[in-house]
């Protein structure tokens, strides 16, 4: 064990080891590789919602007409609340960088101030991640479930600045309640291994007659026409497509069902939104116990604020992958 | 944290900044104007966006070319991209940028093709 390093004869030179190429120092360079392979997972969830949306590309929802909603505002209003968590994102990237350059210049004070606010504005934007999702969860005019698995949804024309405009009507305004026998399936009857979950408001049966009994209600299909809006069948067609085809009503979107549209809209809604507010989340975290490090002093005394650059790389980076999900869950 | 010298130019050189702080708060300008732009033309929904161009909606390219101006000024600027040295940039970003092209490519195109055996073929998943 006396001599396993052989001298090489490289030493002080390019290959002799000891330089740094890269000027980075290993932390910050692991959490760049950390930073890469995270960016791919999230692509790859991105392109699989990319596949099946040109799968169903003349069939998607149109986004501005699931995300309308706004706290305390009942008017749909679609963008104006994701545009505002774009920005609480946004405005905390800002204050982590400017905890950054405090840091650089070793002033402490101001860089707890800075993480405050950081964290102060990650929270915001999980709170209203959590909001967004159980609006969207709880669903607002319901819709009909057809057997080939399509969603048939409810409106009436009215009029607006002198224009026909399609106004959608939900359930509960024109179904007509019935007495049925209809019971919620359990575990403890019948098959033991199987039970279901809460029941719908309504039956098919009660919907199909509230729509024969209001006449200006017709259905609108999953399809997009040339004007990018949804198909609006006539009067007649639209009790006859829900007297043959419909099977179930939906209310709201889970991960089997989607009174919007297609399933597959709610699911990669839930995963890629959930696995990004997921990041927000453990961002947080991260925030928090380097924000506690910063008060105790642990980097005045190292004369080196480094983790704090560290946590805002990976901080600056679930806004990076929040500027894709926006554009591609509620612009595009 | 010797040499925290940073650049404080961008948009080539169009705008410099006296220091890293003011850079910092027109990134936020200039970020913020773009995500008003973008958040504007998906309430208005011109008429002229929806004009085909290679497969997409005109307005859907502006979305996603707007969206790639952004993540590069949130890298360059707010995640100090700008001030690293050459090679661990194109390692991050070029390994990025390459993996994530093929992928895209290849299920788009996979995923185009699905929807035409739908609408064309003889397979249908509707009855």
């Amino acid at each position: 064990m006396d001599n396993t390093v052989v001298s090489t004869g490289t030493e002080g030179k390019t290959w002799g080891g000891g330089n740094q190429p890269l000027k980075s120092s290993y932390g910050k360079m692991m959490m760049w590789f950390f930073i890469v392979s995270d960016a791919l997972t999230f692509s790859g969830s991105l392109a699989a919602y990319g596949f099946s949306r040109f799968k169903f590309i003349d069939a998607w929802p149109i986004a501005d007409e699931v995300f309308t909603h706004i706290p305390f505002y009942h008017e749909p209003a679609p963008m104006i609340y994701v545009a505002f968590m774009t920005f609480v994102l946004i405005m905390s990237s800002v204050t982590m960088v400017l905890a950054v350059d405090a840091g650089h210049e070793l002033k402490k004070n101001k860089v707890i101030v800075y993480m405050f606010l950081t964290i102060i504005g990650g929270l915001i934007f999980v709170g209203s991640q959590a909001w967004e999702w159980a609006t969207f969860i709880k669903g607002d005019y319901g819709a009909v479930q057809t057997k080939g698995g399509n969603i048939l949804q409810f409106g009436e024309y009215v009029e607006k600045d002198g224009e026909q405009v399609f106004k959608r009507v939900a359930l509960r305004d024109f179904a007509e309640a019935e007495h049925t026998d209809r019971v919620q399936h359990e575990s403890k009857t019948g098959i033991w291994f199987t039970s279901e979950g809460s029941l719908p408001s309504f039956t098919v049966e009660e919907v199909l007659h509230g729509l024969e009994a209001n006449t200006d209600i017709l259905v609108r299909t999953q399809l997009i026409n040339e004007d990018g809006e949804k198909t609006v069948l006539s009067r007649s067609e639209s009790v006859k497509q829900i007297k043959d085809n419909g099977k179930l009503v939906v209310e709201g979107a889970n991960l089997q069902v989607n009174e919007y549209g297609t399933p597959l809209f709610a699911d990669f809604f839930f995963f890629i939104t959930g696995f990004h507010g997921f990041h927000v989340f453990s961002g947080v975290v991260i925030n928090i116990i380097i924000f506690f490090n910063v008060i105790i002093g642990t980097y005045e005394r190292r004369k080196n604020y480094e983790m704090v650059e560290k946590v805002g790389l990976y901080w600056h980076f679930v806004d990076l992958v929040w500027v894709f999900v926006f554009t591609f869950f509620y612009l595009v | 944290m010797a040499d925290h010298a940073h650049k404080l130019e961008i948009l080539r050189g169009l705008v410099k900044f006296k220091s890293n702080t003011q850079k910092i708060w027109g990134v936020l300008i200039l970020l913020s104007i773009i995500t008003t732009v973008e958040v504007a033309f998906g309430i208005v929904k011109p008429d002229w966006g929806r004009t085909p161009l290679l497969g997409m909606k005109l307005i859907n390219w502006i979305f996603i070319i707007l969206t790639i101006v952004k993540a590069y000024y949130i890298t360059w600027d707010f995640m100090h991209m700008r001030d690293e040295t050459k090679a661990l940039r194109r390692m991050v970003v070029w390994t990025a940028i390459f993996l994530i092209c093929y992928l895209l490519y290849i299920l788009l195109v996979e995923g185009g093709y699905v929807f035409d055996v739908y609408d064309q073929e003889y397979i249908k998943r509707d009855f």
